[in-house]
C-alpha cells in the first residue's frame, strides 16, 4: 500500500513526535509514506478567520501536489486534513472555485486521489481486522478517554464522519489495540484551538474541563489525533493535573511494537512513562 | 422599517444582511432563533451577545455593532453551532465573513492579541512556506508585548527539542506567495 503524505507545519516541530509514531506506525503496518515535497502551509485557522480565498488558495497547492503524484493522501493532523479536505469539497462541488483553481495554479482536478484524515483512512480503509492480527503487546489495563475534538469531525459534509455527537472510530480503534475506551461525554467538545496564545486562559478552562471529565470517566490518559488539541491538553491545564495524553499512533506503535517508541516519550510536557511502562512491562 | 437599540432608532440595512448570505453562502433567513446553537457554544462567556443574537443582528441588519463586537472575534472555529442547527446554518462560515469584512473595512479588532496571532501566523507562512512556529510566537510576543507570557513552558519546549532555532523555507514559497497576492483580491462569494 503507497500513500502520499502530507505532514504539516505542525509535525516539524511541537508535534514531531506525532510525525515520528505516524512514520513507525506506517511501517509496522507495511503502508509506505510518500511525503509530498515540498509542501507547503494549509493556511489553518488563521486564513480562514480571515481571508476566505487564501483558505481555499494555500490548500489547493498541495492539492496540486496530490494530484500531481496520484496518490490518496493522508493526514495526521486534524486541523490540516479540515482545510485540504474543506478546499477538496469546494472544487468538487463548486466548478467556479475549481476553474480559478485550475487556472492560478496551472493545474487539472480530477475525482481520484483523495484526502484522508489518517485515523479515518486506517481504521476504516486498512481496517481494525488487519491493525489487530499485528498487535504484539495488547493495551492490556489501559483505560482511555478517546478525544476527537472538532476539525477531524465537523461539519459532517466535508469530513465525512459518521456522526458528530458520537464518533467511535478512535473508541474502536484503542479496543482493537485492546485497550478499554472509557464512555464520556466531552469527546467532540472544543480545547480552544488557535486561541492557545492569544486567549491563554480561556484554552486553559477549556482544556481543564476535558481533561477533569475524562478523569472522571475513569480513564488513565487521554488520546486524540491533533496537534493543537495535544499541546494545549498538555500545556494548557490547571496545576496539578497529571492525566497524560496520547496521540493515537504513539499507542499504536506501542502495541505493534515499534522500536520508535522510546523517542516519543521524553517530548512530552506531562510525563506518561507510568503508563508506557506499565504497558511494556505486561 | 426601523429597529430599536440602545443608541436610538435606525433603519433596517438589509444589504448587510444580504451581502453576509451572499459571501457566507448560508441562508441567515432560515434562523428561527431556537438557540441551540448557543446553548452548546464553548466560548459563549467570552463574548457580548450568543451566537444566536448574532444571527438576529445580521437579521437586523446591525453592521456596526457585530463587526466592532469581539464576539466575531473570540470565535474559535469550532463548527459546534452549525453541526447541531435544525436548519442547516453554518455559522463558522458566517463568522469567517464577518471577520473577514471588518478588516477589509479597517475597523480595530476588538480583540487585537487574536488578529495579531492570525498575521503573525500568516507572515510566516508568506515568507517561508511553511509555519516555524518559534520565530512565529517571537514575533507575536514582540508585537503584542506579551514578554513573559510560556517562558517557562517555551524554554521546555525548546530542551525537548519541540522548537527548532532556525527556520528553513522551502523552494514552493514562490508559489504560495502567489496565492497570497491571488488571495488580496476581493472575494465574490462562494
Amino acid at each position: 500500500m503507497k500513500l502520499s503524505y502530507y505532514p504539516g507545519c505542525s509535525l516539524e516541530a511541537t508535534a514531531k513526535e506525532f510525525d515520528s509514531s505516524v512514520r513507525a506506525v506506517s511501517k509496522a503496518l507495511d503502508i509506505e509514506l510518500v511525503e509530498i515535497p515540498d509542501w507547503t502551509c494549509c493556511g489553518a485557522t488563521s486564513a480562514h478567520a480571515t481571508n476566505h480565498r487564501l483558505s481555499v488558495g494555500l490548500p489547493a497547492l498541495t492539492i496540486k501536489q496530490i494530484q500531481k503524484m496520484g496518490l490518496d493522501c493522508v493526514v495526521p493532523c486534524s486541523a490540516c486534513f479540515n482545510r485540504l479536505k474543506t478546499t477538496e469539497y469546494h472544487m468538487i462541488h463548486n466548478a467556479d472555485i475549481r476553474q480559478e483553481m485550475e487556472k492560478t495554479l496551472a493545474f487539472q482536478f480530477d475525482q481520484q486521489p483523495r484526502v484522508y484524515d489518517m485515523l479515518a483512512y486506517l481504521v476504516e480503509k486498512y481496517g481494525l481486522k488487519a491493525i489487530s492480527q499485528k498487535v504484539q503487546k495488547p493495551l492490556k489495563n489501559l483505560k482511555v478517554a478517546c478525544y476527537y475534538g472538532c476539525l477531524s469531525v465537523r461539519p459532517a459534509e466535508i469530513t465525512g464522519i459518521d456522526s458528530t455527537e458520537n464518533p467511535m472510530q478512535l473508541d474502536n480503534l484503542m479496543k482493537a489495540l485492546g485497550a478499554t475506551p472509557v464512555s464520556w461525554s466531552y469527546k467532540v467538545d472544543c480545547c480552544g484551538a488557535g486561541h492557545s496564545v492569544a486567549k491563554s486562559a480561556m484554552v486553559t478552562n477549556l482544556s481543564g474541563k476535558i481533561l477533569a471529565k475524562a478523569r472522571e470517566a475513569g480513564a488513565d490518559a487521554v488520546v486524540n489525533s491533533c496537534p493543537l488539541c495535544q499541546t494545549n491538553l498538555e500545556m494548557r491545564r490547571p496545576q496539578g493535573e497529571d492525566i497524560p495524553v496520547f496521540f493515537f499512533t504513539e499507542l499504536m506503535g506501542l502495541a505493534l511494537g515499534s522500536p520508535e517508541a522510546r523517542d516519543w516519550w521524553n517530548k512530552h510536557l506531562v510525563d506518561p512513562s507510568k503508563i508506557v511502562n506499565s504497558i511494556q512491562a505486561e | 422599517m426601523y429597529i430599536i437599540t440602545e443608541n436610538g432608532s435606525k433603519a433596517l440595512d438589509l444589504n448587510f444582511t444580504n451581502e453576509i448570505s451572499r459571501r457566507s453562502g448560508e441562508d441567515i433567513k432560515a434562523c428561527f432563533q431556537c438557540q441551540k446553537c448557543a446553548s452548546g457554544c464553548p466560548i459563549a462567556e467570552y463574548g457580548e451577545m450568543d451566537t444566536n443574537q448574532v444571527i438576529r443582528m445580521i437579521q437586523f441588519g446591525l453592521k456596526d455593532e457585530l463587526l466592532k463586537s469581539k464576539a466575531i472575534w473570540v470565535c474559535v472555529g469550532c463548527e459546534t453551532c452549525g453541526a447541531r442547527c435544525p436548519n442547516g446554518i453554518r455559522i463558522a462560515a458566517i463568522m469567517d465573513t464577518l471577520r473577514e469584512m471588518a478588516i477589509e473595512e479597517g475597523i480595530t479588532p476588538a480583540e487585537k492579541d487574536i488578529y495579531l496571532f492570525h498575521q503573525c501566523f500568516l507572515d510566516s507562512a508568506k515568507s517561508l512556506g511553511r509555519v516555524h512556529e518559534a520565530t512565529m510566537l517571537m514575533k507575536y510576543k514582540l508585537k503584542s508585548g506579551h514578554l513573559m507570557d510560556d517562558v517557562g513552558v517555551g524554554l521546555k519546549m525548546f530542551l525537548k527539542g519541540k522548537l527548532a532555532l532556525f527556520p528553513h523555507s522551502v523552494s514552493s514559497k514562490s508559489e504560495v506567495r502567489k496565492i497570497f497576492e491571488w488571495a488580496k483580491q476581493k472575494r465574490s462569494g462562494h
